[in-house]
Order: structure tokens, then sequence, then C-alpha cells
């Protein structure tokens, strides 16, 4: 018994998780008034799970909640009740609700009831609202009270005491037909019977006609039925529940006991008002939703803010493992098959020596391969979560936009998954706030009225290309210019490409917004976005066209794991350049160095003046031959958004490197952002080209 | 876990020793004519001096990082840590690697001495506390000083010793 159930929590919440992320996409992709069934069970399905899971460890908040969101599924799934746009808020709301109640309760937090209940209520007042004008088998009681206080959200909530205290006479009539086999499945009436009596007073009424006779009888199978009345105020739910785990093994039927009826009946007319009425509570009950989607936003903050937190473990495709394991399988075969030409090794040996280790070679390329391969991840991960943040701000702004995944298979490194996502949806922002017009906007401008960002992710080299597209209005260069004369940002004199002018965009503090709004203006400017990509090893660009639309297209490295080097040295000592920051290598000649104030010196690219910085004595490095001060080679990289020139004294060659980290054991060195180890087992330092930038400066 | 473990030695040596629960054992090393001692269950290994990678900019006695079976290792050179004067490294000179700090905050880093010489067990009340050295040697490496056989020899606290470099990290 004493089994430590929190061990299993961090599954738990994984599973919920994502459990919500299809229940999401799955009420987003529902298309009102062409349902598909399938789309319903699938949502149905998760939903179930969260409500066992969560009963199991027992989270009896998120289950009972999940409980009505079940229900209400339920329902839909057997075509008892149409699916609206206001459910599907309401149920969207829903998920929001206990994505926050399942990170307050992984974080150890309160729950916020107070969240809970609105959504909550929202829920049921959708359950209660729309079924009580149905000719559904929905038992009456729980919709008799609703007629007069249908009419506002709030009322429903003064109603709900109410119903708790109904009277005794108020209760079920049950009718529990068991199948042959239900005692063979290991449940006993008895004990179901002992549930039902701690929620009121049971009578039960035995039928015991079908037992055959003594000679026949099969003491495995049941054949006795019940007729139970429960005396209580609960809901149907909550006597299925008890009934859960055999109502695939009996026939079961549910009836109110007579006194709802009653309290219909005296007042015919109101009924038929009601049915009249259903619509504006209905309109109504969408306000909820709406509060929810706008307090999305936060919401999902806190839960980005949580990931990296909860995200320590990983799901690897099962393909991915065996692959891994047919590869350490050949290794093994390799080494065995070296092993056995080394033990008597003779001269002639050598040609399958070396067939052997050519194999080994191969063999170990293609595990490290395999081993890398197990931390990618589709980028749909990150695109998963876009769909909603569109709907909602473009129902928030009252604009029509569809958003259009392509390439969301495309896989990338886990923590590049992980450190994406926070950019992207600032872009995505700006895209659906700047980027795309209103309706009316758009038509005057010969444009659909649905706008389209498309989210594309593609494989290039060895990088991954993220590409967000709107058709949009564009970015306006001469408003991006002047307002940046306006900040001072730039001179009025500098004549800029039309490239520059967007670069714009990403310095701090420019915003050519006219007004911020919640949506975007949140205080991540577009500088922290190319930070933060920068950080990645990646960088940004954009291309856009006025009136047409802007691309914004963000190249990043496949995983953080492994880069692309130049190697360099300088003096004895070996340097990795990165490759993704070295726009070119040229060789120095004596007419290209100039001094600038005796000290610093700068060299001429073709029309540029580009600040040199010395490798050998930035490092101190004494060693090797003390080269003339115009020879070796300049490699011109790109850090901190300036040109500048690296002097080393020879390139060596270009490798992919495995990024080792220097601060595991030793301490972070300026101007080195890692270190890897050579082919020969030597270590080299891996050169930080901003922070060396800055280094220089100093 | 090395918690455990460290016991587990200790009253494994304890008992070889037919001592008392109290023995520790030392690696001493040499520096110049100075013998230390480091707690031998933070020595990882004992290898031979081979060419670091320099590091830039840092102080001299961080003579670099090298390649220990894929980590990225610091290389100190307890000589010049300590202010003694320098020597050309022979291939006698050894690099002993030592494991700091505890539980899931682990670091390795390797000290240039001049030799191994022995594994002294030492009973817990034999240690003196350290006097104040002056100049030399900082007071706050010495756990303590033992005498073993007529010879001083003191004993270094490795946490300590990592500790300092961070501080100075914090400085920088």
């Amino acid at each position: 018994m004493s089994i430590d159930m929190s061990q299993f929590h961090q599954v738990f919440f994984e599973e919920c998780f994502e459990g919500l992320e299809a229940m999401e996409s799955g009420l987003l992709s529902l298309d009102i008034g062409d349902i598909d069934s399938e789309v319903i069970n699938t949502i149905f399905r998760a939903a179930h799970s969260i409500k066992g899971g969560s009963g199991t460890f027992g989270f009896t908040v998120v289950a009972g909640y999940t409980h009505i969101m079940e229900t209400l599924l339920d329902e839909m799934r057997d075509g008892r009740r149409q699916v609206t746009k206001p459910a599907v808020d309401v149920l969207l709301g829903s998920v929001d609700c206990l994505r926050e109640m399942l990170t307050s309760i992984q974080n150890e937090e309160d729950v916020n009831a107070a969240s809970v209940a609105k959504h909550q209520t929202a829920l049921e007042a959708e359950l209660n609202g729309t079924a009580g004008g149905g000719e559904h088998s929905v038992p009456a009681h729980e919709f008799a009270p609703a007629p007069a206080p249908v009419v506002t959200a709030p009322s429903i909530i003064e109603e709900q005491p109410e119903e708790d205290e109904i009277d005794e006479e108020q209760g079920w009539k049950i009718s529990f037909c068991p199948y042959l086999n239900l005692l063979q499945t290991g449940n006993d009436p008895v004990r179901l019977f002992r549930e039902l009596s701690k929620l009121g007073e049971l009578t039960s009424n035995v039928n015991i006609q079908d037992i055959p006779p003594f000679s026949e009888l099969e003491p495995e199978e049941c054949n006795i039925s019940w007729e139970l009345k429960l005396v209580s105020g609960v809901l149907e739910a909550e006597v299925r529940e008890i009934f859960s785990f055999v109502e695939d093994d009996c026939a079961l039927e549910f009836a109110p006991l007579a006194k709802p009826k009653k309290v219909k009946k005296p007042k015919p007319a109101p009924v038929i008002i009601e049915e009249v009425k259903v619509a504006p509570p209905v309109a109504e009950s969408a306000p909820p939703p709406v509060v929810s989607a706008a307090k999305k936003p936060p919401v999902e903050a806190d839960a980005s803010k949580n990931a990296p937190k909860a995200s320590s473990s990983i799901r690897v495709d099962t393909d991915k493992i065996d692959t891994l394991i047919n590869m350490v399988g050949e290794v093994v075969i390799t080494q065995s098959m070296l092993g056995l030409i080394g033990e008597n090794f003779s001269m002639d040996k050598v040609g399958q020596l070396k067939r052997g280790l050519a194999q080994l070679e191969r063999h170990t390329r293609d595990l490290q391969q395999s081993v890398m391969n197990i931390r990618m991840l589709p980028i749909s991960f990150v695109f998963s979560r876009f769909p909603r943040l569109v709907h909602d701000i473009s129902t928030k702004l009252d604009k029509k936009i569809t958003l259009k995944l392509v390439g969301e298979n495309t896989e990338v490194d886990k923590a590049v998954v992980e450190l994406i996502n926070d950019p992207l949806v600032h872009l995505i922002r700006n895209s659906l706030d700047h980027g795309i017009e209103m309706p009316a906007d758009r038509i005057a401008a010969g444009k659909p009225e649905m706008g389209t960002i498309e989210l594309k992710a593609y494989h290039r080299g060895g990088h991954i290309v993220i590409e967000i597209v709107d058709d949009g209005r564009g970015l306006d260069k001469n408003k991006l210019l002047s307002k940046a004369i306006e900040k001072g940002l730039v001179e009025e004199s500098v004549i800029m490409s039309e490239k520059q002018i967007f670069e714009l965009i990403f310095m701090p503090g420019f915003s050519t917004a006219e007004q911020l709004t919640d949506i975007s203006g949140r205080g991540v400017g577009m500088d922290v976005v190319r930070r933060n990509i920068q950080s990645l090893g990646g960088n940004i660009d954009i291309i856009s066209e006025l009136g047409k639309g802007t691309t914004i297209a963000i190249h990043l490295p496949l995983t953080l794991a492994i880069l692309d080097g130049q190697s360099v040295a300088v003096g004895d000592e070996t340097y990795i350049v990165p490759l993704v920051s070295i726009i070119e290598s040229i060789n120095i000649t004596e007419k290209m160095l100039n001094k600038v104030a005796g000290k610093g010196e700068t060299f001429k690219l073709r029309n540029e003046y580009l600040p040199i910085i010395r490798m050998r004595e930035i490092f101190n490095v004494k060693s090797g031959a003390a080269t003339k001060s115009n020879e070796g080679v300049i490699v011109v990289v790109e850090g901190q958004g300036a040109l500048c020139g690296f002097l080393v004294d020879e390139l060596l060659g270009q490798q992919q490197v495995v990024i080792k980290s220097l601060e595991a054991n030793y301490r972070r060195v300026e101007g080195v952002s890692g270190a890897t180890i050579l082919g020969d087992g030597s270590v080299a330092l891996i050169l930080d080209v901003p922070g060396l930038v800055r280094l220089s400066v100093r | 876990m090395s918690q455990e473990n460290e016991t587990a030695v200790v009253e494994h040596a304890a008992v070889t020793q037919k001592g008392s629960d109290n023995t520790i054992q030392y690696l001493s090393f040499v520096l110049g004519k100075e013998e230390y001692g480091v707690d031998i269950l933070r020595v990882q290994e004992i290898r031979s001096w081979e060419p670091v990678s320099r590091v830039p900019n840092v102080p001299a006695y961080e003579k670099g990082v090298v390649n220990l079976r894929g980590a990225i290792v610091p290389i100190i050179d307890l000589r010049e840590r300590f202010t003694l004067s320098k020597v050309e490294y022979t291939p006698l000179t050894v690099v002993v690697v030592l494991q700091t700090g505890n539980g899931s905050n682990t670091r390795i880093m390797g000290v240039v001495v001049d030799s191994v010489s022995d594994v002294i067990s030492v009973e817990r009340n034999e240690i003196q506390g350290a006097p104040d050295f002056g100049t030399k040697v900082s007071n706050e490496f010495i756990n303590g000083l033992v005498s073993v056989s007529e010879r001083m020899v003191m004993l270094l606290d490795v946490d300590k010793l990592l500790t300092i470099e961070n501080n100075e990290q914090s400085e920088l």
C-alpha cells in the first residue's frame, strides 16, 4: 500500500498536458455543422483518461471538473447534443482551466478556485442550458429548476445552492440488470449498493424470476436483477459514476423519481416560453469563454515559464530506439571482429583490419547520428500551440485569419524546440496584430477577406528554417525610417538599404505600432526576439513588400550539441570559430591595414573599414613563431550586428565539433563559449564571437 | 551516495589498520620540499602530465584544460597556486585528478604536483590545527597538519581549493 504515487506524477502530468493538447487541437479542428465523430471521440478519450488519471492520483478537483466535460462530450458523441460554437468555446475555456489546475497542482500550488468555479459554471450552464429544450433522455431533474435562471449566467451560479438543497423526494429509480458474466468480471453488486447507499437512502427490489432451476444453475452467472430507488439530490452523473465499472456488463436504466416532474407540470406554459428563451442564454453563455480567451495569454506565459522545469524527460519514438539498438549491435559485431583480427595478428591481415576499422568508423558515425536523433523532436511540438493562439487573438481583434502549418514534422533538437517557442509566439502575435489588416481594409485593398498566416518549417543544409509568412500590409519602409529618425536611432543623412531599414525593427525601443495593445507590445520587443534567436546560434531575416505581406525567416542550427566550426591556428593553439558567424576569410596584405589613432587597426574590405581583432594579442598567445604584423588570415565575422575581422595565423579546416561545456568543471571564460575535443584528443576552445567583440572594445 | 562510499571506505580502512573509526587516509604528494596530503576519497586518479590546451586570460596557475575521457577538466599548477618556485615539467610530474563538491554539484579538476609519495593513515586526533603560515600558503586551504615519521604533512581542503576559484570567478 505504501507505493509512492508521486513518482508517477511526472508521467501523469505529461500525459495530461498531451491529452489537453489533443483536446485543444481537436476542438479547434471541429467544423461546426459538419462534425467528424472521430474527432469528438478523440476529445472524449483524452478527457476520459485525464479524469481517470486524476482520480487515481487523488486530484479530485480535476477529476470532478473533467467529469462534467466528459458528460458534455459524451452527449455530443452520442449525437444527443448539437455541437455549437458556444459549446466549443466553453470546452476550450475548460481546457485552459484544466491546464491551469494541473499546472498549479504540478507546482504544488493551490488551485485557483475562483477561476475553476467560473469555468465550471459556464460548463454546467452549457450542459444544462442546451439540453433543457431537448427531448433527450437527459433527466429532467437537473434542468427543471433552470427555466427562471436561464437568462443570465450569474443567476445560474445563484441557482447552484438551490439545487443542492433539493428535498428528500428527489432521487433516482435505477433498473440494474446485470448480464450473466457480471460476476466473472470480478464485480460484486453488493459493493455497488454499498456505494449507492452512501449517496442517499437506498431501497432495493430484487427480481429473481430469471433464476433457472437449481439443476441448471451456474454459480458464476448472475441471474438476478434489481430495481433500486435512491432518494438523494445527486446528479445522474454521480450515480452513473458508481456503475462505471460495470456499465459494459449490465443493462442500466435511470429514471428520476416523480417529484421533479411535478415541479415542471404546474407551469406548462413557462416551459414552452423557456424553449424560446433558450437562445439568449446560449448566446450569453458566450462571454465567459471570451473572458477566458482574453485571459489565455498570461496562462500560456505561465505554461512556457514552467516548461523548462517540466520537460526534463523526453518521449522518444520506439523506432528511434530500435534503430539505436540495431546500431549498437552492429558496433558490437564490428568490435568482436576486430578483436578476432587482433588476437593472432599477422601482416597479411592488414587489409582485413583496415576494412574493419572503416566499418567501425561508419558504425560509430551512424551511432552518433542516431543518438543525436533521440534528441530531435518534430517542430509540431511548438507549432501545435499556434492554431489556438491565432483562434483566440483573431476573435479578439475581429480579424479573419487562417493559420497554415507546413512542415510540422521537421525535426529539430529538443533544446531548440524549448527555446524557440517564446520568440515565435511574439512574431505570430505581431503578424496577427500589425500584419493582417481588418477584413474591411483587406477587401478595400482587393485582397481576400480572410487573412493567411503561414508557418513553415524545413531543413536547409545543417539548419532548420522557420518562416512566418503573412499576406498582410507589409512593412512601410518610409514609416520605419521616419520613425527611426524621429527616435534618434539613425541619422537623417544616412542612406540605408531596404534590408537595413527592415533591420531597424530589431532595435531596442523601436515600435511602429500606433497604439500598444495587450497582444503585441507586451515588453518583449523584437530586439529580445533577435537576441534569443542569436543566442541559439541562429539568425532572423525579414522580407517584406508593402501591401503584400511580410516574411520572417528564422535560421537555426539543428542542434545545440554540434556545431559547424572553422578551426584556426593562433600560435600553437587551435581555436574553433562557429561557421555561422563567419562571413568570409581573406589573406591579409600590407596595404589593407590602417592604424587608427596609433592604436586600433582597421582593414579595408571592399568599401568598408572594419576593425581588426588580433587573436594573438587578445588571447595573449606567446607560443609559435611570432608572425609579422602583416601576415596571417583575417576571418571576417559578424558579432553583435557588426562586422569585424579576427586576425589569425592560419585556417586549418572545417569540421563538425561536439560542444562541451567548459563550465561543468571549470568556469566561464570571456571570449570563449565552450570547448570541444579534436580528432587527436586535445581540447580546442570555441570562440564566442560577440563576447570577443565586447572584450576587444575594453 | 558518495557519502555512503566514504563511510564504507573509511570503515574498511579502519579495519585494515585495526585502528579506531577515526582513521582517515590521505594521499601525500610533494611540492618542492613541502609535503601535502589530500583526502584519498577525493582522488579520482593519478595521471602523468600531458600538454594542456591553454585557456586565455586566466591566472597563470590555471594551466589550461584537458580532455579526460570526454570531459573538459581544468588543470591547476599547485606550485604556482601556492606561489612556490616554478619548475620544468618532467616525465615524473603527475596530475592528481580530484573530485570536489558533493551531490549533483561535483566538479573534477587536476592539480599538477612534483610527485606522489605515499598513502598515509591519520587518526583524527593526530591532526593539529593549521598555524598562520603568513604569506606563502593561505590558511584557507589547509585543514590541518599532521606529523608522519618526522615529516610534516599539510592536509589540504579540496573543496576550499575550488571554492577559491569560484570566488575569483565572481570577482572577474
